[in-house]
């Protein structure tokens, strides 16, 4: 059973990936290109917040700033002319995980609001830093110029066709490592944390020692959203770092739902695509966008995916104990 | 052996816990009982890691294990089964119990593999077929019954392969037919696991029936101890525990 839902899930990342390939192929349209690698972005960044969140229950505030460490390392590597991507991109991800690893050992000690609010205090110190370390960072301007992009391995990211390809490539590659850490020991050692972490304790778990983990993790993979977001819009900016990019994740994850693997992934997809669509008819964004996310609070209080699938289980489940068989179906797709 | 030496913890300048001094034989089944707040489930507490002992020892095995982290004391084979059962609400009994035996076994870390490994699925099946909770093996542990979801606590402490289990109250909150249905299991499980059991328990039915013998603390302390037999008939006990002493000078 356990080799049949890997063998599953390859197929499933190989299958999309090929699909998403051939897609350029069947419609020139660049702006679907576009739509795709801004997705990725911050679909990883949605994704990997959601295994704070919805697998560890650790709200943080401040995920936005591993983003911009990734997107800032990367961009600040590749303008210095001294290394390749894949190099750049690697010590990135490092350089990221060894931030994560610094505040989330002093952040994971504390619970809830205490942590939330810890975490969004490290996001606004690392944004006071980029804005003020002027020299280094470029400050409020951000490091404009362009990021240099050598080809590598064939592949040529200042192609726009390569750079869709390989933004999809990174994104599957990273949600099918999220499907294995949630599908892992690990994964249920996270959820055991996040249903009654006194108990877990209790059980001989190190609950300090998960925490850490899997904030380096979800950090580390934040960073790649940010690398990818670097490429795309050829630089980084101090807006990466501030609040409203870890507050825009949490939307995503409200509006896709926190217990349904690839919901904070649909959730940036229609975020991505409600601001791409309002913007065109009208400039009262925030306050069309606003209303929105609180329908989904009131209405579609577990995100769109969950919702969805919880109806279809319910409708599903033999009408006497239908309502425990959609429980126990919607947490057994997590 | 499990000993607890001259064991003191005060909250403020209340003692709750006074001088205590306990031994639990290897292999034993003991009831510890006492009127509420006597130190029962602080005693626990102190025991599991919960609390750190003001003064005192905590022999586990020749070890002192008093004020170690609660992590380290499971590790040395300590389990602990909760009043108000403690569970993990989105996980079936089966994955609770599998997990909780992965953990067990250090391999709560693993990322490559996928859940379950084969190794802890074995044990996982031994405690559920020893506990009769197979037939609701794939229930959410918040959808089971409050019998099961006691079971299932103990199942919890009992995948830690523990030396010593510490059952607080397991059968508060059941009706009479639950109650014994649940402490016969709970008998099964000591004799067939072969560990030292400690139960906090207010039906002295049930404690006079199944243990070897009986602690009884009040106000942190030891009132009296020994078989079942001569704590019934102890009128230090009787007076203390329940105020009264019946016409036969029992409990």
């Amino acid at each position: 059973m356990m080799s049949n839902t890997l063998y599953r899930d390859v197929a499933v990342s190989v299958f999309v990936l090929l699909a998403l390939i051939t897609l350029p192929f069947a419609s020139d349209n660049l702006g679907v290109r576009d739509f795709i690698i801004f997705v990725s972005a911050y679909g990883l960044l949605a994704m990997s917040l959601n295994l704070l969140i919805g697998n560890t229950g650790m709200i943080s505030f401040g995920h936005g700033m591993f983003f911009a460490s990734g997107a800032y390392a990367f961009a600040l590597m590749m303008q210095s002319g001294q290394f390749s991507i894949p190099a750049a991109f690697l010590l990135s991800v490092l350089s990221s995980a060894a931030l994560a690893l610094v505040i989330g050992a002093i952040c994971v000690r504390l619970k809830e609001i205490y942590f939330a609010f810890l975490t969004l205090a490290f996001q606004m110190l690392i944004h006071s830093i980029i804005l003020s370390w002027v020299s280094l960072t470029g400050g409020d301007q951000g490091l404009v110029g362009g990021i240099p992009r050598p080809p590598f391995l064939g592949i040529d990211l200042s192609d726009n066709l390569h750079l869709y390809i390989f933004s999809c490539a990174i994104l599957l590659a990273c949600v099918f490592a999220m499907r294995q850490l949630v599908t892992s020991p690990f994964g249920y050692t996270l959820r055991m944390i996040r249903d009654n972490q006194e108990r877990a304790a209790f059980l001989g778990i190190d609950v300090f020692r998960m925490k850490l983990i899997v904030f380096v993790i979800a950090g580390s993979i934040a960073s790649v959203g940010g690398i990818i977001l670097a490429l795309f819009v050829s630089g980084a900016y101090p807006n990466f770092a501030f609040w409203t990019t870890s507050g825009e994740a949490i939307f995503m994850i409200m509006l896709g739902g926190t217990v349904t693997f690839l919901g904070p992934l649909i959730g940036a997809i229609i975020l991505t695509m409600l601001s791409d669509f309002v913007t065109v008819y009208t400039e009262h964004y925030g306050l069309v966008l606003g209303s929105i996310i609180l329908l989904f609070a009131l209405v579609l209080r577990r995100g769109m995916l969950d919702s969805i699938l919880e109806f279809w289980d319910r409708r599903r489940a033999p009408s006497a104990s239908h309502e425990l068989a959609g429980e126990a179906a919607v947490d057994a797709r997590d | 052996m499990l000993a607890i030496e001259g064991l003191q913890k005060s909250f403020g300048g209340v003692k709750a816990v006074s001088d205590l001094n306990l031994r639990f034989p290897p292999g034993s089944i003991t009831a510890v009982i006492g009127p509420n707040g006597a130190g029962k489930t602080t005693l626990f507490n102190l025991i599991t890691g919960h609390l750190r002992p003001d003064h005192g020892r905590i022999i586990l095995g020749g070890e002192d294990i008093a004020g170690l982290h609660r992590v380290e004391i499971v590790r040395r084979g300590i389990g602990r089964g909760f009043q108000v059962a403690s569970l993990f609400s989105s996980l079936s009994v089966e994955e609770a119990i599998t997990a909780t035996v992965l953990s067990h076994r250090g391999q709560a870390g693993i990322i490559l593999r996928r859940f379950p490994l084969a190794t802890s699925q074995a044990r996982a099946e031994e405690i559920m077929s020893l506990l009769g909770l197979l037939d609701v093996r794939s229930v959410l542990s918040r959808n089971l019954s409050h019998g099961d979801q006691k079971l299932l606590d103990i199942g919890l402490a009992l995948a830690l392969e523990p030396r010593v289990l510490l059952l607080d109250e397991p059968t508060a909150g059941m009706g009479p037919d639950e109650r014994w249905q649940m402490i016969e299991k709970v008998q099964r499980l000591w004799r067939s696991e072969r560990m030292t059991l400690v139960f906090v328990e207010h039906d002295m039915d049930i404690v006079f029936k199944i243990a070897e013998t009986v602690r009884v603390l009040r106000g942190g302390t030891v009132l009296a101890e020994g078989v079942p037999d001569e704590v019934r008939r102890n009128p230090a006990v009787i007076e203390a525990y329940l105020g009264v002493v019946h016409e036969e000078g029992r409990l």
